[in-house]
């Protein structure tokens, strides 16, 4: 029998661990049985992927979260207006250093058990001690400027006592490039998605000193970034694969369907490396370095704890971080800009007649559940956090403003 | 007095040399002077810094975008600050460079009259290379086409004693009846003939 194709849908993405949402509505069936023609095409920058969405040749794409509120804020150029109705998973990031930076870290107390507190601490350390020696200053990379990774790495250095702008330096790269960016000397450490971190380690090339779910527990990555005029010409097609995507995330969280899933990722049109990467980031157990595993406890979250909801309080915290460091003037219309680019309402709107778990609330206070916590929500229960950041801060975004003031250098 | 427009700085990055080469040959012709081609973002930064360009231009397709314009960005590495795209105002000309796979930064406040030649000079450069590069795998597979239609012609007229023309009849009306290229029954003839085909001596 031939599936209904009601709606063509071209999304970009690039070749990372948490594309597997899109990939997996794709390629197990979830997008046809909603009707939905899903065409995925591999980008080689986040840059290539808005240009292209800008231009009409993808009406959706797998965005690094922040990007659509940058583009909504006018901080890039070909900056089309973007929403972000649907999350895609929790988590999947962790800091990678080399080796001789390991060896220094280890020196100054840090151990392998992924905890951001100490290894924060003993690269603090480290740092103390090459402005002695008059070397340095390390070199970091992420992706992106308008990234999580961007953040949480300098949320992590900045609640460890170092200025990630004064005491390191910190570069872009592309996530393919980080390891050998790394395995070179060019530079220090990264802070990228799987399976980047487990290319390096399983390469040798250095070692795992923390990861994303440990610096701020459930924090968002990537969301499906969607052009807000095809959402307004096309709901339909759009509630379709919202329907799709999460269908696709509750698969996607099963751990019978790691191995499956694994195996399609890896294939050569997606991430072309091998499926053993993969099952370290979606297992949580992670090869640090030297083939020695580490359990990291929800390292990625595709489905439960409503790791798919566009939380407005996600959008605040990225928005007070592009404050933070100096991207973007604090002003109540930039809030609300911020604000009004995660959309809830089109996510429950769509994804109501699931009968999955809709939390009730469209923010939260950001670190308020230090353990897993029954909340209200519409259709099936719903159990949330922890979700608090390593230092033990609260981000609640209706006090936004003494949070940016507290923050200021 | 206006600054002639050959006077302005042009970066062309392109890790494929040969696009890079076209792109440049077309930009002299145009008149353009002041243009440097790199194929390498390796120690980029200083090389800006040296070259002060007014108008970038790099293949979409280059992993390094998101470095570069972030490093557009920061006033640290570039002294004047390359914010544009094209011009945000003229879509049809962004339209046309994405879909050629090309993108342009231009220094902030550049007229817009002075860089639209370089990027609609860029634009047709990428559209004639692509064409280039498609007629170029066309010619290639056509050429295999007709190696391995004579190749199965060959062994059609071994085996059944046939001409040819009435070979190549034959492949043909097969073709017709199973509604597939020709290439693709010859090709399954060759496997065919090599699967049934007595071991040979080596």
């Amino acid at each position: 029998m031939s599936q209904r194709r009601e709606y063509e849908v071209v999304a970009g993405f690039m070749p990372l661990l948490d594309s597997a949402i899109l990939v997996a509505a794709k390629e197990t069936g979830f997008a046809a049985a909603e009707g939905v023609g899903l065409t995925l095409v591999r980008e080689t920058s986040w840059a290539s992927i808005r240009d292209r969405m800008a231009v009409g040749h993808f009406q959706v794409a797998h965005l690094l979260a922040p990007m659509p509120i940058a583009a909504n804020l006018g901080l890039t150029p070909l900056a089309a207006n973007t929403i972000a109705p649907i999350a895609l998973g929790l988590g999947g990031n962790a800091i990678t250093v080399s080796n001789a930076l390991w060896a220094q870290m280890l020196d100054h107390g840090a151990s392998s058990n992924l905890e951001p507190g100490a290894t924060g601490k003993a690269l603090r350390q480290v740092i103390n001690q090459q402005a002695k020696d008059w070397t340095g200053p390390l070199k970091f990379a992420v992706v992106h400027p308008f990234s999580g990774h961007n953040y949480e790495l300098r949320y992590w250095l900045g609640a460890s006592g170092i200025d990630p702008d004064r005491d390191v330096e910190i570069v872009f790269v592309p996530p393919p490039l980080m390891a050998d960016a790394l395995a070179s000397g060019s530079i220090d450490g990264y802070c990228v998605g799987e399976p980047w971190n487990s290319a390096g380690a399983t390469a040798g090339f250095g070692h795992i000193a923390t990861v994303k779910a440990a610096i701020w527990r459930s924090s968002p990555e990537k969301v499906l970034g969607v052009s807000a005029a095809w959402a307004e010409q096309k709901p339909e097609a759009l509630a379709a694969l919202l329907r799709a995507l999460c269908r696709s995330a509750q698969w996607c969280g099963e751990k019978a369907n790691h191995g499956e899933l694994a195996d399609i990722l890896a294939a050569p049109n997606y991430i072309a490396r091998p499926a053993e990467w993969m099952l370290h980031g979606l297992s949580g157990s992670l090869d640090v370095g030297g083939g020695e595993l580490k359990q990291a406890s929800e390292f990625f979250v595709p489905f439960a704890k409503a790791a798919t909801f566009p939380w407005k309080s996600h959008a605040l915290w990225f928005y007070s971080q592009m404050v933070r460091w100096g991207q973007i003037a604090h002003t109540r219309e930039n809030t609300a800009i911020a604000r009004e680019t995660y959309r809830p309402d089109i996510y429950r709107a769509a994804l109501g007649p699931l009968g999955i778990a809709l939390p009730a609330a469209n923010a939260k206070v950001e670190g308020a559940l230090l353990t897993p916590t029954p909340v209200g929500s519409a259709g099936a229960s719903l159990t949330l956090g922890p979700d608090g950041f390593f230092d033990g801060a609260l981000f609640d975004p209706d006090k936004i403003d003494s949070y940016i003031e507290a923050q200021k250098r | 007095m206006h600054a002639k427009p050959t006077a302005l700085s042009i970066l062309v990055i392109d890790e494929n040399r040969l696009r890079g080469a076209v792109i440049e040959d077309g930009l002299r012709d145009a008149g353009y002077e002041n243009l440097t081609v790199v194929h390498d973002v390796v120690g980029i930064a200083r090389r800006i810094a040296d070259i002060a360009p007014d108008v970038i231009v790099i293949d979409l397709e280059n992993p390094n975008r998101d470095m570069l314009e972030s490093m557009f960005q920061l006033s640290r590495a570039v002294n004047r600050p390359i914010a544009m795209f094209v011009d945000r105002s003229d879509q049809a000309s962004i339209e046309a460079a994405v879909d050629a796979g090309v993108s342009a930064y231009v220094v902030d406040g550049l007229k817009r009259e002075r860089v639209k030649p370089i990027v609609d000079m860029a634009i047709s450069r990428f559209n004639a290379f692509a064409r280039m590069a498609r007629e170029l795998d066309e010619a290639r597979s056509q050429l295999e086409s007709r190696k391995l239609i004579d190749r199965a012609k060959g062994i059609l007229m071994a085996t059944r004693q046939i001409s040819e023309a009435d070979a190549y009849a034959l492949l043909r009306k097969t073709a017709m009846n199973q509604n597939r290229k020709i290439t693709d029954i010859a090709e399954s003839l060759i496997t065919a003939a090599g699967l049934l085909a007595p071991p040979e001596d080596t």
